[in-house]
């Protein structure tokens, strides 16, 4: 497991090879998670001939930056963009302000029901979303809701039971001292769940903000069943439209490529500006 | 003993105070749960004994739904046959790659944020981009993974193209996408005491035995979870194996030839496609019995699993 095999005093060439062993077996597992991010690239800037070149060339040349271009004129790219962006945004609003509240409720108010009440908050996450889902379909149409970003953002208002428990297990760790004081200050309990609680729970927040908008901005079951016109529809549905509709045709794939990139862009730089939360989180969430 | 509470509560007032304002600040999720939670789940179940063609009334049927479903839906063996693959090949595939990851990562090298990073990125990634990218790379015949093949002299298989090859090639995409069931792995390593390590060695333990008779049972928690949360999740698949059999020239669901029909696939064409709102609901009440049926079994045998390496060490 770690090098503490040298307790037995092993040579110290053999220390080095096992170690050179490790470097290659990680140097492989990279590369074989590396290598399709390179793939994509190299396929979004290739020409349509090189595209069904076999062997296939690795070296795009000329370098066919044009395909970004196609990306963004064969669906309406920036049209798909701003759609993601306000319902993962309105969700992330949503979300934060619901789930923040009940979990103060649920920790930091002395109330009867507040225990069953967490219980049956627990209790929901067993339901598939697979049994709502029809039920809530056929709500939202009598609404007159499908085919417009509601069913995807109202909910988001009303909390989910993950981040809900979440918080509530964070705002358990913030002192019940601090809140009491607070309170005989003659603090009330909106007070000090906004100038207490919430800046003492900004690691949990931020979790909470990063993953649903990793959530909402790769969902594709969600818009899939309720963005019918293209105008509305979502990157996810734009990309797959793309794909349904050149999809077959090889020469397209360039473009394809392109699009893929950018639809996946601003989640690398989202994962790199938010790493340490984003692994933390999922280590405390288990999120797969 | 909570109505009692609740009448003691009533002669204080303060008491009464903090009641109301925890209903209030409940109450999103108190309203959220009635509309989105419990009337769908009570009505999803009334829906399941109906024939509900989406623009008429639900007309009861009793179990016709139920007994269609077990008796004359030729698709159900396919679909169990398909769904059960994932769960019992695909995720424990997925758990000891992801498990090998996590102690490629808890080894005393260098970069070790550098590889990390590399190795969660993938899953966090939009999963219609990755799949779209996954389906290019394997490609039958402009593909790269079949033209190194070909350098080599192997015919390459038809991948997603194939009945037989196109759930393998989920199953590999699925490892590429396995980081953060790693990065959790990685957190229960890290939390294996070193002691345990220390002493097994001095009782003369390799590499391999203390792997066996430390870490594993060590982390078998985190095992438990990782396979509760990979079997419910592979259940319930749906986005990955959509995209890829309509990435097909055949419009038929699950295509090809209904190798990539799953459960979640089938209920949505169901629910959707053939606005078959009734037997989409008896669909979904059987996915949560199956849902529930296989968490206990899991729960069950593992916790056994565990005891017993405990037990059997002291």
């Amino acid at each position: 497991m770690t090098d503490k095999t040298n307790v037995r005093k092993r040579p110290r060439i053999r220390k080095k090879v096992v170690k050179a062993f490790y470097y290659t077996i990680v140097l492989l597992v990279s590369a074989f998670y590396l290598f399709p991010w390179v793939w994509l690239l190299l396929t979004s800037v290739k020409t349509p001939q090189q595209i069904v070149e076999v062997p296939p060339t690795w070296i795009p040349k000329p370098v066919m930056w044009s395909n970004y271009v196609s990306a963004v004129t064969a669906i309406r790219f920036f049209l798909y963009l701003r759609n993601t962006m306000i319902i993962s945004v309105v969700n992330v609003i949503g979300t934060l302000i619901s789930c923040s509240l009940v979990a103060y409720s649920l920790s930091h108010i002395d109330w009867p029901l507040r225990e069953p009440l967490f219980a049956v908050i627990l209790s929901t996450m067993m339901v598939p979303f697979q049994v709502t889902m029809i039920p809530l379909y056929i709500i939202f149409t009598k609404l007159g809701w499908v085919n417009t970003m509601y069913p995807l953002t109202v909910p988001a208002f009303f909390g989910s039971a993950f981040f809900i428990f979440l918080l509530r297990q964070f705002f358990l760790t913030i002192p019940r001292e601090l809140t009491d004081a607070a309170r005989l200050d003659g603090c009330s309990s909106f007070g000090i769940y906004w100038r207490i609680v919430m800046p003492l729970a900004k690691p949990a927040l931020a979790t909470l903000i990063a993953f649903t908008f990793i959530w909402t901005y790769n969902d594709f079951q969600g818009p899939l069943i309720y963005l019918i016109d293209s105008k509305l529809w979502t990157l996810a549905l734009g990309l797959r439209g793309f794909a349904n509709q050149y999809g077959d045709v090889t020469t397209f794939m360039g473009a394809m490529m392109a699009a893929a990139t950018l639809y996946t862009l601003p989640m690398i730089i989202l994962f790199f500006v938010a790493q340490r939360t984003l692994i933390q989180g999922i280590v405390t969430t288990g999120f797969r | 003993m909570a109505l009692n509470r609740i009448k003691q509560g009533w002669s204080n007032r303060r008491a009464r105070r903090r009641f109301v304002e925890g209903v209030l600040f409940a109450s999103p999720w108190l309203i959220g749960f009635l509309a989105f939670t419990l009337y769908p789940t009570a009505a999803s179940f009334y829906y399941s004994f109906t024939k509900y063609s989406m623009p008429l009334p639900p007309v009861w049927r009793g179990l016709e739904n139920y007994i269609r479903l077990f008796t004359q839906d030729r698709y159900i063996p396919q679909i169990l046959g398909n769904t059960f693959y994932l769960t019992l090949l695909g995720i424990p595939v997925q758990l000891v790659f992801a498990l090998f990851c996590a102690i490629l990562l808890n080894l005393n090298i260098r970069g070790q944020a550098i590889w990390r990073t590399i190795f969660v990125l993938p899953s966090l990634m939009p999963v219609v981009a990755t799949t779209l990218l996954w389906i290019w790379i394997l490609n039958p015949q402009f593909g790269i993974v079949n033209n190194i093949l070909q350098s080599f002299g192997i015919r390459g298989p038809l991948w997603f193209a194939s009945p037989q090859w196109s759930k393998p090639s989920i199953i590999l995409m699925q490892m590429w996408g396995v980081g953060s069931t790693t990065i959790i792995y990685l957190a229960g390593l890290q939390g294996v005491p070193q002691e345990l390590y220390e002493s097994a060695e001095l009782d003369g333990a390799g590499l391999w035995q203390k792997f066996l008779h430390v870490t594993l049972p060590m982390i078998s928690p985190v095992t438990l979870f990782n396979l509760v949360t990979g079997v419910i999740w592979s259940l319930q698949y749906f986005t990955q194996a959509f995209i890829a059999s309509e990435g097909l020239t055949s419009t038929a669901p699950g295509a090809p030839q209904g190798s990539l029909l799953f459960y979640g696939i089938y209920l949505y064409y169901q629910a959707f496609v053939y606005l078959r709102m009734g037997y989409a609901a008896a669909l979904a009440w059987i996915l949560f019995i199956i849902t529930m049926i296989v968490t206990v079994i899991i729960m069950r045998g593992l916790r056994r699993w565990t005891y017993y390496e405990i037990s059997g060490r002291g």
